[in-house]
């Protein structure tokens, strides 16, 4: 019984209709945490005895690297449900997410460049965790540019929940190699201050960056998705009625 | 092309077609007939054979070229270069793993026969690696001399592209099957596999260097056979799945 949101997800309508109500609510609760969030962060948490104000990038740095990795999840695991259910928002879904997490991808690197500058002295080091955060943004690249090159939407839909699904394997794997790759050829003398023994002060401003970030995440995925869903089903009559509706 | 259709002829006389039952083969000869198969093209178009390994020694000549040809800086840079040409030699190659058989409908049947695909994807891969990735192997040690590879290199740079290669196959068959209905499939290939190197290339480069600054090299190539291992699993199923949708799609 409790399944049977899972089995409705299968119709595209009923996924429109649904989270039609959602969508106020999404935008208002995300746009309030990050603003709090940031005026929090920025504005009112005491400044690192170490690295001074540049510390503060950390509001954004830390939930676009969060999001950029979990998006990729997000996708791989709309990819599964895609190829083993069949289920077409699933395929939407693969296919709105790649962007959305590229971008937050590119969000946590350049972040990272910019508050490398003040405090190791170089926008770019070959850090393991900058390094993976890369390999990443290729691998959604890679999903992005496969879904663009078919011309069939179904071909492109089933190839690029494949390679999602390859990604994800090799993910960890990465992540591990690169780590074991940077500590081989440069010890590890550059270092993100520990997160475990983060300020209280400074944390809370930070938790509600990151709740607030996915909850944007989900908003801008629902929205994405949403759009997608419309141009998909454009030729089926719920559609048609939809923009005869709007017209009016 | 027309020398595949002679090659793949069915064994049974036609006439006994109707008398007998379907005998479906056993997946080792499956394997074996789609193996010797490939293997015999392969060997009957030996220009094809020969162009990664150009391919490899000219970008290993355009080095010092284009940085320095002073021993001690190309001997620093010969284990990475050396593994990133195998990998973009590999690379190269590996669009027309799939691609003739597409064009000329000999994939359809694979896909219709009653053979597990896996074992044929593994065929296929097998021969595939047998031409470039070997043929890369051997040439590798005459590249080392070229870029001037300290003596403690050579075995680990064989035992780690034998190993590696192997990898880079696997993995690339994964994209050539993606890509191999697409007609402009060859960079879209590279840019979707590359990332998926990145630990066969840090294992496999990391290993020649830290035999040459004398560390023991085996836990490096323990790692790569664990990837052989894990990519001979699951690679040729990702592979077939998607030469299923390229092919149906």
């Amino acid at each position: 019984m409790g399944w049977q949101w899972f089995h409705r997800l299968g119709s595209p309508r009923w996924f429109y209709e649904k989270t039609d109500a959602w969508m106020p609510w999404l935008a208002v609760v995300s746009v309030a945490l990050l603003v709090i969030g940031s005026i929090w962060g920025l504005g009112f948490a005491p400044a690192d005895y170490k690295q001074g104000n540049s510390y503060r990038i950390i509001y954004i740095h830390v939930p676009a690297s969060f999001l950029a990795l979990a998006g990729y999840y997000t996708m791989a695991i709309s990819g599964a449900i895609g190829l083993i259910w069949k289920m077409k928002l699933a395929e939407a879904v693969v296919k709105c997410a790649a962007p959305i997490g590229a971008v937050f991808t590119f969000i946590a690197l350049v972040t990272g460049a910019v508050w490398g500058k003040p405090t190791w002295g170089t926008w770019w080091v070959w850090d393991a965790r900058i390094t993976s955060m890369l390999v990443l943004l290729f691998l959604y690249l890679g999903v992005m540019a496969l879904q663009e090159a078919f011309q069939h939407q179904d071909t492109a839909n089933r190839a690029s929940a494949i390679l999602a699904l390859v990604g994800t394997v090799n993910i960890p794997i990465i992540y591990w190699s690169v780590e074991f790759w940077n500590t081989l050829h440069q010890p590890a003398t550059l270092k993100f201050t520990s997160e475990s023994t983060i300020d209280p002060s400074m944390l809370y401003p930070l938790l509600t960056m990151i709740v607030g970030f996915y909850v944007f995440y989900a908003w801008v995925l629902l929205a994405s998705t949403r759009s997608e869903v419309l141009r998909r089903e454009r030729k089926t009559r719920w559609v048609n009625e939809l923009a005869a509706a709007k017209a009016e | 092309m027309g020398l595949e259709s002679s090659v793949t002829s069915p064994t049974s006389a036609e006439g006994s077609l109707q008398a007998q039952p379907l005998i479906t083969p056993s997946i080792w000869s499956g394997f074996w007939a789609t193996f010797k198969r490939d293997m015999l093209i392969a060997v009957r178009h030996r220009g094809e054979m020969a162009n990664p390994i150009m391919f490899f020694l000219m970008v290993i000549t355009m080095v010092p070229l284009g940085i320095t040809p002073e021993k001690g800086i190309l001997q620093i840079l010969a284990p990475g270069m050396i593994w990133v040409v195998a990998l973009l030699a590999t690379l190269l190659s590996l669009d027309g793993l799939f691609r003739s058989d597409f064009e000329d409908g000999a994939l359809e049947q694979l896909l219709m026969s009653p053979q597990p695909l896996y074992f044929q994807v593994l065929a296929k891969v097998l021969v595939h690696w047998l031409t470039t990735g070997l043929p890369l192997t051997v040439m590798a040690p005459l590249l080392g001399v070229m870029l001037a590879l300290p003596a403690e290199g050579f075995l680990p740079l064989v035992c780690s592209l034998l190993l590696g290669t192997g990898c880079l196959s696997l993995i690339g068959s994964i994209g050539a099957a993606l890509t191999v209905a697409l007609r402009k499939g060859g960079l879209l290939l590279s840019l979707i596999i590359m990332p998926l190197y990145v630990p066969v290339l840090i294992f496999g480069s990391s290993a020649v260097s830290s035999a040459i600054e004398g560390f023991p090299m085996g836990g490096q190539l323990a790692v790569l056979g664990a990837f052989l291992a894990f990519a001979i699993m699951l690679a040729p199923i990702a592979a077939a799945g998607a030469l299923r949708i390229s092919v149906n799609g």
